[in-house]
């Protein structure tokens, strides 16, 4: 949706050039005033109309997305969060399935995040949690935008009849509460097939629905602007028209869509675990462990808070990461925040 | 109407009228934006008197600051413009006041005619009781009677069945009765000075003469001056009695309608002249585009604005910004070092015929080529590089 | 506009039998009923399998058991349960707890939505001052919280409250199962089992509803008839009341109708955690039972709920908007 405008950044930028030259153009001999008193001296200034450079639309995204504070620390951190879960587990000394015997004890040097009284060491358990929960997140928001996308740029190109049908099931799929129906697929079929991935699937065949509903919008928005009728004035095939101008104006909109999803995918999965639909034990999700340890929140207050903590900080690190995009890419944002 | 008074000049403008019974007068009005890469500079210090029942006509290109100005004067920019000078209406400093200050004068005073009459409305509310709200926000008066009043004015503006068509939401009205609708909105409160932004220019060319009509019918009718920002000069010449240029930000040229248009004394002036089709001149002349663009308002650079672009232009240029000075008369002033050496000369001898505005530069050295181009004695696939355009 | 309105609740009608039917595709080959059953120790004579198969229509096609389904929940049965061997009026239970979820949904949409109208007028308003950023951080945050560990938190947190400061907050069920006579005991005690519930179930939508708020607000705020309305001399309050936010509401009512099929599935989180014997522990009760009608009656009632807040919200927008006109 804010990227609309990025043809006509480009377009701006073109034109840019052209003046440039001309202004050389018009100070040169060939452009004699007739009858003039006046000798014109031929001043070899630096260009005076244009002093400030213009700028590619996406140099000038990251430009923005980098100057956006808390969208940069909380990048940082979810990168963070991420090394933690996938390298971190391995290099930790304890396994997340391996008993220590220190039975209920609060976090120390030893067990920084405490243990549990089946004396696992809350750290590794919180690491491995984070790594299922991010996997299934990670997953789940990959291919649900790309079978998001394909189907909402199709529906949203092509429109007429094919885009209603289409558009027909994906409100179909919006009827349905995304927990209840993964907690009855997952549930029944979980177990028949493997664990995470499954729910992964599951999750994703139910949210893709909202990813081509982004998508449709913004492309029949596009497809209606000037520049993709020039270009089609042009003779540009339907191809190109989508691979130069459709695609490059929709991958914003798309992007910040993949950080919603991460962070619903997230919160979906860890609910899942949470009412007992998700992963399931031996295997662990931050959710799980959350249902662990809701009994013993004034007791071993650890072992509910930390991997609570950890659910919070990714999603609310892929949030701002979100909120940072979307600013940098709406081009209305230039005013300075004053 | 712009004869000097010359008897009371206690204290004169920079546009070298006396600023005595002064309806609106703007000083040294400037107008900032801060973005990313850095102030974009919209307004560089305007001044003008405003006299009652004056028509003041501002041109100039797009981005030369016109609108800015007028909505500094209404106080309607957003809170991150850095504004500074002074607008006075009669006695009444309106910069820095508060916007409940400002409501007072807005609609009762100062009225405003805005650009885009398609989303000038608000598409939720019925035309009728937009303008019976515009009364009632400074009348003490019944919701009936206001809207008894609405029915009046949009009668006064030329909407047929008035009393029904009060009752339409805005997109049941086509573009030119919305701009009439919000004439009347401007008139509902007999304001001293009425500020139109462009008010024909997003409108079909077979109707922008009805809506300068009505404009004309709310100006008598409501005895109010009017600041008329437009870039056609044609609507300046049938309308206005004085003429500010503006260019970059701030004026280059006031003066007269007459000063203007026959002894313009500033080349950009001369520029938008010559790019004026004329009836009168047979096809004898041809129009005179001025090559380029205007500058970025961000970090502009010494010396004259319009020196990349002008025809005239000496090293000083690149220096020193002209002030505005008086030419030929006190009250015609220009902003150029070499005002006077633009006597008798018409916009031909200075601006190319030849040259227009998107030619590619490898094309526009063959000027000879290009003319028979423009006289269709080519196709355009024959010159090189012509099907680039 | 009435036409208009029977119109849409007809064309819904094949809605609900197209989803039905694939919600009872998905059910029936998703669980088998008889599963609980076959791991009985000692396992029950083969009778009572073919007593179970009949009850549940397993001899007969998948097509002829949805129409019977369908057919019987027209006429008020939705099928044999599993619960209590077979003697749960679905139907029955349903109504019961429906009333019990819907005071807790409809509570919960009515705080998020005023609170999300004020907190968008306020932010949008003072843009980029320190109420609009503390408004920022908490949306973001309750977006990004949880909403069972939020939940679980509030329930701690008010049973140390009860302990420590003598409040008496109800922190499990819907309801106390003993209540003094009256229909103010009953009143305050349901209010009581509300609060919490409410809390935790308005915190979601209030988050994201507040951001969308703010955002219409600011597109408001800068379009050029806010412009206009200014240049007319109408008072600030005026301007952000009847042009501004008049205008921003619009499309938050698609917003809030749209969000329906995920408060519902924020309910059976909440009624989880505090132990509500509402629609949502009904669900997750007959998922684990593989009660399979009870889940079919659920997920019918919540496409229902979802169809029938979607066709308001589109009769509320032509009443908001005038330039959506039905015919």
């Amino acid at each position: 949706m804010n990227s609309r405008h990025g043809g006509r950044l480009q377009d701006a930028r073109g034109r840019a050039g052209t003046h440039a030259e001309q202004t050389e153009e018009v100070s040169s001999p060939n452009a004699p005033v007739q009858g003039m008193a006046l000798e014109r001296e031929l001043v070899e200034a630096p260009d005076r109309e244009f002093t400030v450079a213009a700028r590619s639309q996406w140099s000038m995204v990251s430009r923005r997305f980098l100057r956006h504070k808390l969208a940069m620390i909380s990048f940082f951190v979810f990168v963070a969060v991420v090394l933690l879960a996938f390298v971190g587990g391995s290099l930790w000394h304890y396994n997340y399935q391996g008993f220590t015997n220190d039975y209920s004890v609060a976090p120390s040097l030893k067990h920084p995040f405490g243990t549990d009284s089946s004396s696992h060491d809350m750290f590794a358990q919180v690491l491995r949690g984070t790594q299922r929960s991010l996997e299934i997140a990670l997953f789940v928001a990959l291919v649900s935008t790309a079978i998001g996308t394909a189907y909402g740029a199709i529906a949203g190109y092509f429109r007429g009849v094919s885009d209603s049908i289409m558009m027909r099931i994906v409100d179909l799929f919006l009827t349905f509460p995304v927990i209840a129906v993964a907690a009855i697929l997952g549930d029944q079929l979980g177990p028949k097939a493997n664990g995470w991935l499954w729910i992964a699937i599951v999750l994703a065949a139910l949210t893709w629905p909202y990813v081509s509903r982004v998508v449709r919008g913004v492309t029949l928005s596009i497809r209606e602007k000037e520049y993709i009728e020039a270009a089609r004035a042009l003779g540009a095939t339907n191809r190109r028209i989508i691979a130069r101008h459709v695609v490059p104006n929709v991958i914003g909109p798309v992007i910040v869509t993949v950080t919603i999803l991460v962070a619903t995918a997230i919160l979906a999965e860890t609910a899942l675990s949470f009412i007992g639909f998700g992963v399931k034990a031996p295997d662990t999700s931050l959710g799980l462990l959350v249902f662990d340890g809701q009994t013993a929140v004034e007791t071993r207050p650890w072992l509910f808070y930390f991997p609570g903590f950890f659910i919070i900080v990714i999603a609310l690190s892929i949030n701002f990461i979100g909120d940072g995009l979307r600013d940098a890419l709406d081009p209305t944002q230039t005013r300075v925040r004053a | 109407m712009t004869a000097s008074t010359g008897v009371s000049t206690s204290r004169n403008n920079s546009d070298g009228r006396s600023n005595d019974d002064a309806l609106l007068l703007v000083d040294n009005l400037s107008v900032g934006f801060p973005t990313e890469d850095g102030v974009v500079h919209a307004v560089r210090g305007v001044s003008y008197t405003l006299r009652p029942r004056e028509v003041l006509g501002i041109v100039g290109e797009s981005g030369s600051g016109k609108s800015v100005t007028s909505m500094a004067v209404m106080g309607l920019l957003p809170k991150s413009a850095q504004v500074s000078g002074s607008v006075r209406f009669r006695n009444d400093e309106l910069l820095g006041l508060s916007e409940s200050a400002l409501a007072k004068f807005r609609g009762e005073h100062l009225a405003m005619i805005f650009q885009d009459p398609m989303s000038s409305l608000n598409p939720v509310y019925t035309v009728g009781w937009q303008i019976a709200e515009a009364l009632r926000a400074h009348h003490d008066m019944s919701k009936d009677a206001a809207m008894t009043r609405a029915v009046e004015l949009l009668t006064t503006v030329g909407i047929p069945r008035a009393k029904e068509r009060a009752n339409n939401y805005p997109h049941e009205f086509s573009g030119g009765m919305r701009q009439r609708a919000v004439i009347a909105i401007a008139m509902a409160n007999d304001p001293d000075v009425i500020i139109a932004d462009e008010p024909t220019t997003a409108l079909d060319v077979t109707v922008q003469a009805q809506v300068l009509d009505t404009l004309t019918t709310a100006r008598h009718e409501t005895g109010a001056a009017m600041v008329l920002i437009t870039h056609d000069l044609g609507v300046v010449a049938g309308q206005a009695d004085r003429v500010l240029v503006m260019y970059a930000g701030k004026p280059v040229e006031i003066g007269s309608v007459d000063d203007i248009f026959y002894t313009p004394r500033m080349p950009y002036t001369l520029g938008l002249l010559g790019s004026l089709p004329r009836l009168d001149a047979g096809d004898a002349e041809r129009l005179t585009p001025i090559v380029g663009s205007p500058p970025s308002l961000i970090n502009l650079p010494p010396g004259c604005p319009f020196a990349p672009r002008c025809p005239i232009r000496q090293p000083i240029c690149d220096v020193e910004e002209p002030e505005l000075r008086p030419t030929t008369s006190a009250t015609h002033v220009a902003a150029c070092h070499f005002s006077e050496q633009l006597e008798g000369k018409s916009p031909a001898d200075l601006f190319q015929t030849s040259v227009a505005d998107d030619v590619l530069p490898e094309d526009a050295g063959e000027s000879e080529q290009q003319d028979r181009v423009v006289r269709g004695e080519e196709t355009a696939e024959q010159v090189p590089g012509g099907g680039q355009s | 506009m009435l036409a208009y309105a029977i119109r849409r609740l007809l064309i819904s009608i094949p809605i609900i039998i197209i989803s039905t039917f694939i919600v009872f595709l998905l059910v029936t080959y998703s669980g088998d009923p008889l599963a609980n059953l076959r791991v009985k120790q000692p396992i029950p004579p083969p009778q009572v399998f073919a007593k179970y198969r009949h009850q549940f229509r397993l001899d007969q096609p998948v097509l002829e058991r949805y129409w019977h389904w369908i057919t019987g929940v027209v006429h008020g049965d939705f099928g044999p349960s599993v619960e209590g061997g077979g003697t749960l009026n679905i139907g029955h239970e349903l109504g019961h707890r429906l009333i019990v979820s819907a005071r807790l949904v409809v509570a919960a949409m009515v705080i998020a939505a005023i609170l999300a109208v004020v907190v968008g007028v306020v932010s949008a308003m003072k843009q980029y001052s320190i109420p609009d950023y503390a408004f920022t951080f908490t949306g973001f945050l309750f977006l990004s919280m949880p909403l069972f560990w939020f939940a679980v938190l509030l329930k701690e947190g008010a049973i140390w409250l009860n302990r420590n400061a003598g409040t008496s907050l109800a922190t499990i069920g819907d309801s106390s199962p003993t209540v003094g006579a009256g229909t103010w005991a009953h009143f305050t005690d349901a209010v009581n089992h509300l609060v919490l519930p409410t809390i935790a179930l308005a915190m979601t939508s209030y988050a994201a509803w507040s951001r969308f708020n703010r955002a219409s607000m600011l597109e408001v705020l800068s379009s050029d008839y806010i412009r206009l309305a200014r240049a007319k001399g109408l008072s600030r309050r005026r301007v952000l009341v009847r042009h501004a936010l008049r205008t921003a509401l619009i499309p938050f009512v698609t917003v809030t109708a749209l969000d329906m099929a995920a408060i519902l599935g924020a309910t059976i989180i909440t009624e989880r955690v505090f132990q509500w014997r509402g629609m949502g522990t009904f669900l997750l009760d007959g998922i684990t039972n593989l009660d399979v009608y009870v889940v079919l009656a659920w997920l019918l009632v919540a496409a229902l709920v979802v169809i029938i807040f979607n066709l308001i919200a589109d009769l509320l927008y032509g009443v908001l908007d005038p330039r959506i006109r039905y015919e």
